[in-house]
């Protein structure tokens, strides 16, 4: 229990932070450079992997070893659904943060990753109350919406949020006795729906993820009470990423600053290419229960 | 007696609750403005890199820099510790330099080599306090004032120069109050 309240406590280091997505020790620079709290190594940022299609799995040893060593900050990857011979090889490369994503292509479609089985942190995304204690429950650290990722379309992580928000007043407000029948009714640990019940909030850290490409999206889920947020294909997808992830840093710290935000929001160039989530082949946020 | 809480990014609320819990009034810290209106401040932990650059970029790092050199009590705890040291060891980056240390970022390793330790720290309590060290630095090298507090396996990892006050561990997370309070002894 020791390691997992570690885990827990570094996650709320991150807090007030943005998680960037890169592909290379280059990308990794830049990112810390414009003040990203850690960066999440892959090989194809969502928007690729959607685009070029195919098996997506954990990134190449050797790619994350060098993010690892041209930073200072967190470094995150991710492993496939279910897929625990991924993560055991991560947490042989000393990772600080392993996100078992939805973005991968699932290894498995019964089990999600018995995390009590590792000694590094998880975060896991989610879509409501239920999935995130669940998650919990399997051991995850931190919890992020999952968004649609690669879609540049920032709607469906403020769906999520707004769910897991309005499932937690519903938790609050319920009465003691209810508890069990809500444990029921959402598939969630009947100890993680009481300790909603009591603190008005999730046991773990909250990002916000999937979908998010200008610095008004990264201030519209802080202000909907998101504890950071993930950009992944909206940074290295813009026409001038270094500047855009020096902007989307501000305004999650400024979230609540209109004046500031406008200022930062000026002249960054082309967002990525955005996609309507009507028109998608596959929806990743469906991935894993 | 209000504290202000640097709130740029990292573990801030951790920090005011803690306050609010011995009745003392705290702030976020998040511009110029707020600066006026606080007789002591928190630097978090979070990450050094980040905060160190929303500093520059909000144009805080000056103002800052030259309210603790005039006297204004400040504890930096972990990524604090970093932003306020003359010297980092492992890193080009320098932030606030208020202090005489030299400290070593990521000392103990990765999240893997996260700690915890339950010790005596006479300075600031006669009971056992749990540190808490999250991929956290220490002092590699301190100058002649400055007082070491605290050494975890022979690295320093508390320690005060007059109005500074640095630790490597996280007194926030943890529900001990010891060293707030003792913070608090130095605002006043």
């Amino acid at each position: 229990m020791e390691r997992y309240e570690l885990n827990k406590d570094l996650a709320k280091m991150l807090k007030g932070g943005v998680i960037m997505d890169v592909t290379c020790a280059k990308e990794a620079e830049i990112a810390e450079k414009a003040g990203a709290c850690a960066v999440m190594a892959l090989e194809r940022v969502p928007a690729d992997i959607r685009k070029q299609g195919g098996v997506a799995r954990m990134s190449d040893p050797k790619l994350i070893k060098e993010i690892k060593s041209a930073v200072s900050i967190p470094v995150m990857a991710k492993v496939r659904i279910g897929h625990f011979v991924e993560a055991q090889i991560l947490e042989a490369l000393d990772i600080d943060f392993i996100d078992e994503s939805e973005v991968l292509t699932p290894a498995d479609e019964k089990y999600h990753i018995n995390k009590w089985n590792f000694k590094v942190p998880f975060v896991c995304g989610a879509r409501n109350l239920g999935e995130a204690l669940r998650r919990i429950g399997e051991g995850a650290s931190m919890i992020r919406t999952k968004g649609e990722a690669g879609t540049g379309n920032v709607v469906e992580a403020v769906r999520h949020l707004r769910q897991m928000n309005e499932d937690i007043k519903m938790v609050q407000s319920a009465s003691e006795e209810s508890l069990m029948t809500i444990s029921k009714e959402l598939n969630a640990p009947y100890e993680l729906i009481k300790y909603v019940w009591k603190n008005g909030k999730l046991p773990v850290v909250n990002f916000a993820a999937g979908g998010i490409a200008t610095p008004a999206d990264a201030a519209l889920m802080m202000q909907l009470g998101a504890e950071g947020v993930f950009v992944g294909s909206g940074i290295f997808k813009s026409q001038n990423p270094e500047k855009r992830a020096k902007a989307i840093v501000m305004a999650t710290t400024y979230y609540n600053e209109p004046k500031i935000l406008a200022e930062i929001s000026e002249d960054l160039g082309d967002a990525m290419f955005g996609l309507e989530i009507k028109n998608l082949e596959s929806n990743f946020a469906e991935r894993g229960w | 007696m209000r504290v202000g809480v640097l709130s740029l990014q990292g573990g801030v609320i951790e920090h005011i609750n803690h306050l609010n819990k011995l009745n003392v009034e705290a702030i976020e810290v998040k511009k110029i403005d707020d600066l006026k209106k606080i007789d002591g401040i928190i630097l978090p932990g979070g990450e050094s890199t980040t905060i160190g650059k929303l500093l520059r970029d909000a144009n805080l790092l000056t103002p800052l820099k030259a309210l603790i050199q005039s006297g204004l009590p400040t504890w930096g705890t972990c990524a604090g510790m970093i932003l306020l040291a003359k010297e980092i060891e492992n890193d080009t980056r320098r932030h606030l330099e208020v202090m005489d240390i030299k400290v070593k970022r990521n000392a103990f390793g990765s999240q893997i080599d996260s700690f915890k330790k339950i010790d005596i720290v006479p300075e600031v309590s006669n009971n056992p306090i749990e540190l808490v060290f999250i991929r956290a630095p220490y002092i590699s090298e301190a100058g002649k004032d400055v007082r070491i507090i605290h050494k975890v396996e022979n690295k320093i990892v508390a320690a005060k120069q007059k109005n500074i006050l640095v630790t490597s561990f996280h007194p926030e997370l943890t529900d001990d109050l010891n060293f707030h309070n003792y913070f608090i002894k130095m605002v006043n």
